[in-house]
């Protein structure tokens, strides 16, 4: 089996196309997953996964696929080649990014396995036999992939990245099925994540659940934990393109044309960001783009990548920008960086901190299956799970039944009245297989839309 | 099914000179030395294609290619499952013997021992999907061509600001074979064509888009062509759509209330496919998924007495449909594909099973056999039970569409699928669809906007009063279904016809929005 550099190289060395991209992404992982409190499935898997994007005459032609050897990636180039020749000028061409060789390049690639779960194994089997006894269920999945990126081009670059993906799960029922709970997280490897502790968390809130209570659809003064705002404000980003709200079809859109950015769109304090080095959240520095599309070029692959800021004291300041866009859109270069950050000046304290101060209210645990509506006003339908809890005087006084919610998260940023502290969070609804690396407070809506009784546990 | 001898022929001759039988002799004949109670190989190819335009102009094209094998053994109680892509008999053995490691360690923490259903062995057989002309046999260019002519041919219109078109392809090519001695070799083609068509409203500020409602398919380049019987009518839709866009963006908003609908086949696919498709997967029944999508209210100690839906409500499932897009001929546990009912006479009859559910409850099901619905989306990933072609039969006597629209007094006929959400039980749901039209005294009178429907599954399929004849079933279907953890995606299709529902709830999706 050849190196990453060495295939990276090959293809660079043989490709008979004006200019070339290579992207080879070496990738392992390890999983186990349960249910009914035993073990179901697991898997441990290694892929080998390169992209050549040949370049001639302005066009552009992205051939994938699974290569281990020159030889396979010498069918790779030569299919990309061949593609080339027929395409016109792409919509998006411009000069591919020059630059260098970076001083961890010769690397080997990182690798995973399921030894990362050695200690964790051993508590969950514990935690099985300890909720069985206590007439308890337990379900979930540990994930953890390790990433690593080459990129070279024709123009010189030869940039590498290392990129450790893990996350935990566990829903916990009680035996009649009548309470459910859930508690979950990212991880960069798992030394920090306990079974022990997760099913003691499990237990804590299932036991909030003791006493129930049923309430009917409507507004509600609501606390959305970090989960649930990290559920929404991934959804807010991934609408962010500059090209569709340019072309009038977002809630980011200006009414008679152009795009909002300047506006205040949100309350004075918010701030929402990506940056590639924002510590426990790192993530690829520079561009990767295997296909053009709205929010993203080909030519732009290796670009560098900074902090950029989407939403900048509750005025938007950037959209999810291309060279090409951002020329339409007289805007600077924003590319899509894969971790997401929203913080509120004013924010301070815990969740329980937040909870003692509502006199009424809903703490929710977590959203799901959430689906755009309405894109002009990004209004979002979703279902809440695994935990709604009243909040009396200040205290949680037992588990409430689960809604669906109508809500958009743009206008929820206008609404919220108190933030707590940003945290390390982990979406629900996004997190296990698209975006994980997020950073959010919880926020406290005083009108939050329940518009309908779900009878889900 | 077709036979053997010309479905062996049809089989893409570059999957078949790769070295899989050598690998899984290597792997199996390892697993084997482990003493395990099963082992199965899955070698797989996956093609994918994919290009998006914008009015009228190139946007991004990609190909990819995965190849690469798993195995699985059953050991010690316990699945064990390992994954790899280099297509050496040293790199099988390694993987295999990966796998048994990890069944090892999995079977301390199983508490139930797996076992499997048994099944018939087959001997070398092969299957191919129906479809004329590979797309992957049709030069991109002419391809993007086609949606390049088609967006322009929207763009020109008056009420078009922009235009988009896509085309997802699939070419899906695998070879399995277990220890009981059954060898399998398929292949499956199957694309999914969209063209949307954006506008606005400058005096209200209002922007919409509307959507060509042509399903994905288990079909070739023809279904696009116009060569073929069975084409999709993409000229005539392109040329109706920027006027019901424009009808759209200036219809009144709707009064929130309850409503008779009746529904086209082209929105009802995905009703079916969320509250009777997901909620009828024996695994979520039994609890398998619900740290992810949830369980099922459709509870096992529930077969034969929970009344799903009115009388008139009958449903199938299968993985035989031509052009279905989960047919196949053996699943990925090498279970021959079947047809079964999952509702009969409203009443829940059957569930969709993979072998080892299959050995625990399908004495009562199926005759303690798999009707064969395990799939892997990848060579990276372990099989798990999936979707079959899930589809409510129409009434061999009952009406066309426009006889049902003829029953309702005061109404909407919804057309097309949008927006779409459920919860973890498969309970409560809301969905929106491409066009709503109002219908006042069994007529349409004009197009609604701002509409979804929402209602608890079992209390809207009670409400289906009448199902459409044979003359209004279309086959409507999902490309990239989401299940399991990891994620996986499949493809099913879901055949139904035209249906009316009394009294179903609906919101005002502006009003849902606006707070104080």
């Amino acid at each position: 089996m050849s190196t990453p550099q060495q295939l990276v190289d090959h293809a660079l060395a043989t490709t008979a196309s004006h200019e070339c991209v290579v992207v080879v992404q070496d990738t392992t992982s390890a999983n186990l997953r349960w249910a009914n409190n035993t073990l179901t499935t697991n898997g441990v898997m290694h892929c080998v996964d390169v992209t050549v994007i040949a370049f001639r005459d302005g066009g552009s032609a992205s051939v994938s696929g699974t290569a281990a050897s020159t030889e396979q990636v010498t069918t790779l180039v030569e299919a990309a080649d061949d593609a080339v020749r027929r395409a016109e000028p792409a919509e998006d061409r411009n000069d591919l990014v020059p630059g260098e060789q970076t001083g961890d390049w010769d690397a080997p690639p990182g690798y995973t396995s399921i030894d990362v779960y050695a200690g964790f194994a051993r508590a969950l089997g514990e935690e099985f036999d300890r909720a069985q006894a206590e007439q308890r269920i337990l379900y979930g999945f540990v994930n953890h992939e390790v990433t690593t990126t080459y990129l070279g081009s024709s123009t010189g670059l030869r940039l590498r990245h290392e990129q450790p993906t893990g996350h935990y799960g566990c829903t916990g029922k009680t035996a009649d099925l009548s309470t459910s709970a859930w508690v979950g997280g990212a991880t960069r490897d798992f030394a920090d994540v306990d079974a022990t502790e997760m099913a003691a968390g499990l237990a804590r809130r299932l036991g909030w659940g003791s006493r129930r209570v049923e309430l009917p659809a409507g507004r509600y003064d609501a606390i959305l934990p970090p989960t649930a705002v990290a559920d929404l404000m991934i959804d807010a980003y991934w609408n962010a393109g500059a090209r569709v709200a340019y072309e009038g079809q977002s809630v980011y859109s200006r009414r008679g044309g152009g795009t909002r950015i300047g506006d205040q769109l949100a309350r004075h304090g918010v701030h929402l960001y990506s940056d590639p080095g924002h510590p426990g959240l790192e993530c690829a520095p520079f561009v990767v783009a295997s296909a053009s599309s709205n929010e993203s070029s080909v030519f732009d692959n290796g670009m560098p990548l900074s902090r950029t800021s989407w939403i900048a004291d509750g005025a938007l300041s950037s959209l999810l920008q291309t060279r090409q866009t951002a020329t339409m859109t007289g805007q600077p270069v924003t590319p899509g960086i894969d971790n997401l950050v929203l913080e509120v000046a004013d924010g301070s304290g815990s969740v329980e901190e937040m909870v003692a101060g509502v006199e009424r209210g809903l703490l929710l645990t977590c959203l799901w299956y959430i689906r755009e509506v309405d894109p002009q006003t990004l209004l979002l339908t979703g279902i809440t799970r695994d935990g709604v809890y009243l909040v009396e005087g200040g205290e949680i006084t037992g588990a409430v039944n689960n809604f669906r919610f109508n809500e958009s998260p743009v206008d929820l940023l206008r609404r919220f009245t108190a933030a707590s502290a940003t945290v390390p969070s982990f979406s629900r609804a996004w997190g296990d297989d698209y975006f994980s690396r997020t950073a959010t407070p919880a926020l406290r809506v005083p009108d939050f839309n329940m518009s309908s009784v779900s009878q889900a546990l | 099914m077709s036979s053997v001898s010309s479905d062996q022929h049809r089989i893409d001759p570059t999957f078949t000179a790769l070295p899989y039988r050598r690998l899984a002799e290597a792997a199996l004949n390892r697993a084997r030395d482990f003493g395990v109670g099963h082992a199965d190989f899955r070698f797989e190819r996956v093609r994918y294609q994919h290009f998006s335009v914008r009015d009228g102009q190139l946007q991004g094209a990609e190909d990819s290619e995965d190849v690469g094998f798993g195995v699985r053994v059953l050991h010690e109680g316990a699945w064990g499952f390992a994954s790899g892509v280099i297509l050496t008999r040293d790199a099988a053995v390694m993987v295999a013997e990966q796998a048994v490691r990890v069944a090892q360690v999995a079977a301390g923490m199983t508490r139930t021992p797996i076992e499997l259903a048994p099944e018939p062995v087959y001997d070398d057989v092969a299957w191919c999907s129906a479809y004329d002309v590979n797309p992957f046999q049709v030069p991109l260019g002419e391809k993007v061509d086609v949606f390049r002519g088609w967006t322009s041919r929207l763009l020109a219109a008056d009420a078009v600001d922009h235009a988009s078109g896509s085309l997802q392809q699939v070419q899906e090519n695998k070879f399995y074979a277990d220890l009981a001695g059954t060898t399998t070799t398929q292949q499956r083609v199957r694309l999914k064509p969209q063209l949307e068509a954006f506008g606005s409203d400058e005096s209200s500020g209002t922007f919409d888009s509307m959507r060509t409602i042509s399903a994905p398919v288990a079909r070739g380049w023809e279904y696009l062509a116009g060569t073929s019987a069975t084409s999709w009518d993409f000229d005539t839709e392109i040329e109706q759509l920027p006027g019901m866009l424009r009808e759209k963006l200036l219809a009144p908003s709707v009064e929130a209330g309850t409503y008779d609908l009746v529904i086209h086949p082209s929105n009802l696919w995905l009703t079916i496919h969320e509250s009777i498709g997901h909620a009828t997967e024996l695994d979520r029944a039994l609890g398998y998924e619900a740290n992810y999508a949830g369980t099922s209210f459709a509870t096992y100690d529930k077969l034969s007495s929970l009344q799903y839906g009115s009388p008139v409500m009958h449903v199938i499932g299968d993985r035989t449909t031509p052009h279905g897009l989960a047919s196949v001929g053996y699943d990925d546990e090498g279970v021959q594909s079947q047809e079964w009912d999952i509702i009969r006479d409203g009443v829940l009859v059957g569930y969709q099973l993979d072998r080892s559910m299959a050995h625990t409850y399908g004495a009562e099901l199926n005759g303690g056999r798999s009707n064969g619905c395990a799939y892997a989306d990848s060579p990276g990933h372990i099989a798990i039970q999936r979707m079959a072609n899930v589809s409510l039969q129409p009434d061999p006597a009952g009406p066309d569409t426009d006889g049902l629209v003829g029953k309702v007094e005061r109404g909407i006929y919804v057309v097309g699928d949008r927006s779409w959400s459920i919860d973890m039980q498969r309970y409560n749901f809301q969905f929106t669809g491409q066009r709503f039209y109002r219908i006042e005294g069994g007529t349409l009178t004009g197009q609604l906007r701002d509409v979804a429907y929402q209602a608890t599954t079992t209390d809207f399929w009670g409400a289906m009063e009448a199902v459409g004849g044979p003359q209004t079933y279309e086959l409507g279907g999902a490309f990239n279904c989401g299940k399991a953890q990891p994620g996986q995606v499949a493809s099913v299709s879901h055949g139904c016809p035209s249906a009316l529902f009394r009294q179903i709830r609906i919101l005002n999706t502006t009003k849902e929005g606006a707070a104080e």
